[in-house]
């Protein structure tokens, strides 16, 4: 288990300097580097850049700066935004963003479980048959039309719910609905299929030899295997959560993380861009590599240090 | 006598007539009987695709669409991007099918010019992740040993980096175009394709069968054309069906946050982009048919995608 | 002898997209306390389907017990609700699988699985349920029960896998045990200790066993009966000595011919020609007919009535009747 953990820490790591190089080396080679005098709006933010990027050093030097600032999470300054770091955007941002994604989490994986194990258990009923068709929609329609749908439907013609910011639960429904939808469905789909693979495994048949009850055998023996590739696709399925939010925090005006970045890229608030992305993509690696762990710790047979997999 | 369900009548001897006491001919095919004609495994594939409902419905869908995207452009009557500012948002009539949008432009031309740059990038995108995917995971599988770890560490250590944050990155740089979209796209983009083949190599290399096509001395470029490509092919092109509409929507996200293709150019995401303020304000038509055709097109390529998925694998066949 | 199981004209079919298939078409057998009887005959003639019927363990749909009785203890299993039938298995049937390193769950510990049954069924504390668990592993030989409880199967070779299985099985002591293919998955030395085993289970414990398999050198082991089944029927049945030195049946016989024996050194193994008929549309008469050295014109069109040669010993076959005794009489004079 040690030595998993090991190895999958030293490829984070190795992930990771790839993104802060990556950065860097774009950052660089902008055409017309930000750094250019004519780029800053004013003074204020030239100082701030020359402080945080050391542009009098030679290149290497500013990589290793670089480097150290990001260890030390501090993501750099603005330079739209004279008086703003990205850490000033990152502290007032991450909060709501953060609580978006945990409440689009939660959504995705409880709906997505109960609609993929109930479409396995009536295999081929109407049940199966209407989650499959509902997954296949949720994961056709890309998050940002359904977001404009669920809008123009549900607040507009009918003013169920509130359409914009982030005041209020009620307020919160809608976003979510547009951001979890996709990742239920995907959720859904991997949880039936990996489910009828276990459900016709020979250990529920020996569970039921035994003369267990139907949903202990679901629970504890049919659902724990079964919601093992759910847990692998988990980072995959966060990344994608984050990236929508995006979208959806700048359809309803939430003031999140992802509204600040889209309106960085926009005004090409290269700093920005670049510190932002630092920071979500170490969030999602250190998040990927959780899961591992996570995958390590539920599965036995990665626990005792061999490799898992059938 | 007592008739059970099968038919069958166990025999009460008496009744049976003396002469049927006589040994029968020896029929000599008896018992070896095939029940099904041999098919190839591409004619059997195909068999299951089609009864496949659904996957045919999107590949329907797509031929019609590659079709309108072809010839879409050419049957309309209006220019793509002839502004007509008298002519704004214009409901959709006889004149104009789709309606217009908020410079008088003909949607029904462009959501077929949209599908052009739509399904280029897509296509795009997905063969060149095959091509790079299919050499890197085929020398990583074939060769094994020290190469494949090396390999697969790179691999692995691309995989945890967050596809559309590379993207996004790339096209700040480089400045978002359709060359660059493309470019984005499959910088990261191969190295799902590139596992998936090298898994594949990796098992068959080993299976019995092409084992023993190599001790009967069969030639390498046979073996590989006869047993591991249609071995590999199946997920291959399953991945394919998903790789596409993983790039249509990438690009429709892209040109969302002000990162997609620029004008003239029209892509579906451009359309959708440009129009979703229009549709608080009651214009429909100009957000309908670009999200609209996102949205099948993404539907399609998946339930065909599974629909191959069942229909290629060898397991599955009855 | 105390009669324990006794199935009677016993059908089971599936329905399937390609029609319905007909997997057991009227089987009857009976087992004493104490008895070992296998049931033996090729891939796919219904004997797994068989035995997975009297657990009532018939995935349905799309199977179905379409016909029959089965009598356990003088209780009618086929009328049994599912709930009921929960409270038998496991206490007084349990069943063991083919291959051990899928039969366990793999990310539960030994422990969890072996006393899981026994929490089901009885009203007992952890630590009564834990010394019941190393009393079993101990009979079945796994050394150092006691930290073996918490490994996870993956830490476990086929042959203790399979040692697990059964002592999972027998834990609530059941009066039968049915054992589909047990020694199949494994290597020949490990299965030559799993058939010991059975044999001294059986000597400690008193259970029944429903021995399945394809393998006679298994039966001539440990069977005190044997039932021979092809094409979803039984076609002969008798004692292990009645069925290895006077069958009667030209399958059985076949079968025997195609095994490799010590004592009969320098015969040739004759395999039999064919493949046994498609269930989707089962003959009419004998099913073996299409492969049998001796048929006639009548077994095309009728199937043989059993003809009991012994107490124990019976077979379905025409060669029985009288007329066919002519026919080959005069066949040999010629």
């Amino acid at each position: 288990m040690l030595r998993y953990i090991l190895k999958r820490m030293l490829i984070m790591i190795a992930t990771l300097w790839i993104i802060v190089t990556l950065t860097f080396i774009l950052m660089v080679s902008i055409p017309g580097s930000p750094f250019n005098s004519e780029r800053a709006s004013n003074e204020t933010v030239q100082a701030n850049l020359e402080a945080h990027y050391n542009l009098d050093e030679p290149y290497y030097v500013q990589y290793l700066l670089y480097i150290k600032s990001i260890v030390t999470f501090d993501f750099g300054p603005s330079i739209k935004k004279p008086d703003q770091s990205v850490n000033d955007l990152l502290g007032r941002g991450f909060p709501i963003s953060a609580e978006l994604g945990i409440v689009t989490i939660l959504v995705a994986v409880l709906s997505g479980v109960t609609l993929g194990v109930f479409a396995a258990l009536r295999h081929n009923g109407i049940i199966d048959y209407f989650a499959m068709g509902f997954a296949v929609l949720g994961i056709s329609i890309p998050n940002f039309i359904l977001a404009t749908l669920l809008i123009q439907q549900l607040a507009v013609n009918l003013s169920i719910f509130p359409v914009a910011t982030w005041s209020s639960p009620a307020h919160m429904v809608l976003p979510t609905l547009a951001l979890a939808t996709g990742p239920m469905a995907i959720i859904a789909r991997l949880t039936r299929s990996t489910m009828l693979e276990v459900l016709t495994q020979d250990y529920i048949k020996m569970a039921r030899a035994k003369g267990l009850s139907p949903w202990k055998i679901i629970i504890k023996h049919a659902l724990r295997n079964a919601l093992m590739p759910v847990v692998t696709i988990m980072g995959t399925l966060l990344a994608s959560i984050l990236t929508g939010t995006f979208v959806i925090e700048e359809i309803f005006a939430i003031p999140g993380m992802g509204k600040y970045f889209v309106e960085s890229i926009n005004q090409r608030d290269y700093p920005v861009i670049m510190g932002t992305t630092v920071f979500y993509s170490t969030f999602l690696i250190i998040m990927l590599f959780l899961v591992d762990v996570a995958y390590g710790i539920l599965d036995p047979r990665i626990k005792a240090g061999r490799k898992g997999g059938k | 006598m007592k008739t059970n369900k099968t038919g069958s009548l166990p025999g009460s001897p008496s009744q049976v007539p003396d002469d049927w006491f006589d040994w029968k001919e020896k029929d000599k095919d008896a018992g070896e009987t095939v029940s099904r004609p041999s098919l190839s495994y591409w004619q059997d594939a195909w068999r299951r695709l089609v009864k496949n409902k659904m996957a045919m419905l999107g590949l329907v869908f797509l031929i019609l669409l590659i079709f309108m995207a072809i010839f879409g452009p050419v049957l309309s009557p209006y220019e793509v991007n002839k502004q007509e500012l008298s002519n704004q948002y214009q409901p959709p009539s006889s004149e104009h099918w789709f309606g217009t949008d908020n410079l008088g432009r003909d949607v029904f031309t462009r959501t077929w010019y949209g599908a052009r740059i739509s399904l280029f990038v897509g296509f795009m995108a997905a063969l060149i992740d095959v091509s790079i995917g299919i050499i890197y995971g085929g020398v990583a599988g074939y060769k094994g040993g020290r190469t494949d770890g090396i390999m697969m560490r790179i691999i692995e250590i691309l995989y945890g980096l967050p596809y559309l944050l590379v993207v996004i990155l790339l096209l700040v740089v480089l400045g978002p175009s359709l060359t660059t979209i493309i470019i984005a796209l499959t910088v990261t983009g191969w190295v799902g394709m590139a596992r998936i083949v090298r898994g594949q190599v990796m098992q068959i290399k080993n299976y019995e069968f092409v084992l023993a096509s190599q001790s009967f001395g069969t030639k390498t470029p046979r073996i590989i054309r006869k047993n591991l490509l249609p071995n590999t092919m199946g997920p291959i092109i399953v991945q394919m069906t998903l790789t596409v509409p993983t790039a249509i929507f990438a690009e429709a996200f892209l040109s969302f946050i002000g990162l997609g293709i620029q004008a003239p150019h029209a892509s579906w995401g451009v359309m959708a982009n440009d129009s979703l303020g229009a549709i608080l304000s009651g214009n429909w038509w100009t957000l309908f048919f670009p999200a609209f055709f996102i949205s099948f097109t993404m539907f399609a390529f998946n339930v065909l995608g599974d629909g191959l998925q069942d229909a290629l694998d060898p397991k599955l066949r009855k | 002898m105390e009669k324990l199981l006794e199935v009677k004209d016993l059908h089971v079919t599936f329905k399937t997209y390609g029609g319905t298939v007909q997997a057991v078409r009227g089987v009857d057998f009976s087992l004493n306390k104490g008895e070992t009887l296998a049931i033996v005959g090729e891939s796919g003639c219904g004997k797994s389907v068989t035995v997975n019927a009297v657990m009532r363990l018939i995935p349905s749909p799309p199977g179905e017990i379409s016909n029959g009785s089965i009598m356990f203890k003088g209780q009618e299993l086929t009328k049994k609700s599912e709930k009921e039938m929960r409270a038998i298995r496991g206490v007084d049937i349990s069943m063991i699988f083919q291959d051990p390193m899928t039969a366990l769950n793999p990310t539960l510990t030994i422990g969890t699985q072996l006393m899981e049954g026994l929490k089901q069924h009885q009203n007992i504390t952890g630590k009564a349920a834990k010394k019941k668990a190393l009393e079993m592993m101990d009979l079945v030989g796994i050394p150092n029960p006691e930290e073996r409880l918490k490994q996870y199967p993956h830490q476990f070779s086929g042959g203790m896998r399979q040692r697990i299985v059964i002592a999972i099985a027998l834990i609530c002591e059941p009066e039968l045990l049915i054992a589909d293919e047990p020694t199949t998955a494994l290597d020949v030395t490990i299965q030559a200790q799993i058939l010991e085993l059975f044999g001294k289970i059986q000597e400690a414990t008193g259970v029944a066993i429903i021995l399945i398999t394809h393998d006679l050198g298994v039966v001539a082991k440990i069977a005190d009966r044997i039932a021979v089944m092809y094409a979803g029927k039984i076609i002969e049945t008798g004692t292990k000595r009645e069925i290895f030195y006077k069958s009667e049946h030209p399958y059985t016989q076949g079968l025997l011919k195609s095994v490799p024996r010590l004592d009969t050194e320098g015969e040739k193994l004759t395999p039999i020609d064919g493949t046994p008929p498609d269930l989707f549309s089962p003959p009419q008469g004998c099913p073996f007919t299409a492969r049998c050295p001796f048929a006639m014109e009548v077994c095309d069109k009728v199937y043989p009535a059993n003809t009991a040669l012994s107490d124990s010993h019976s077979v379905d076959c025409w060669l029985q009747d009288e007329r066919a005794k002519q026919l080959l009489a005069a066949t040999a004079a010629k």
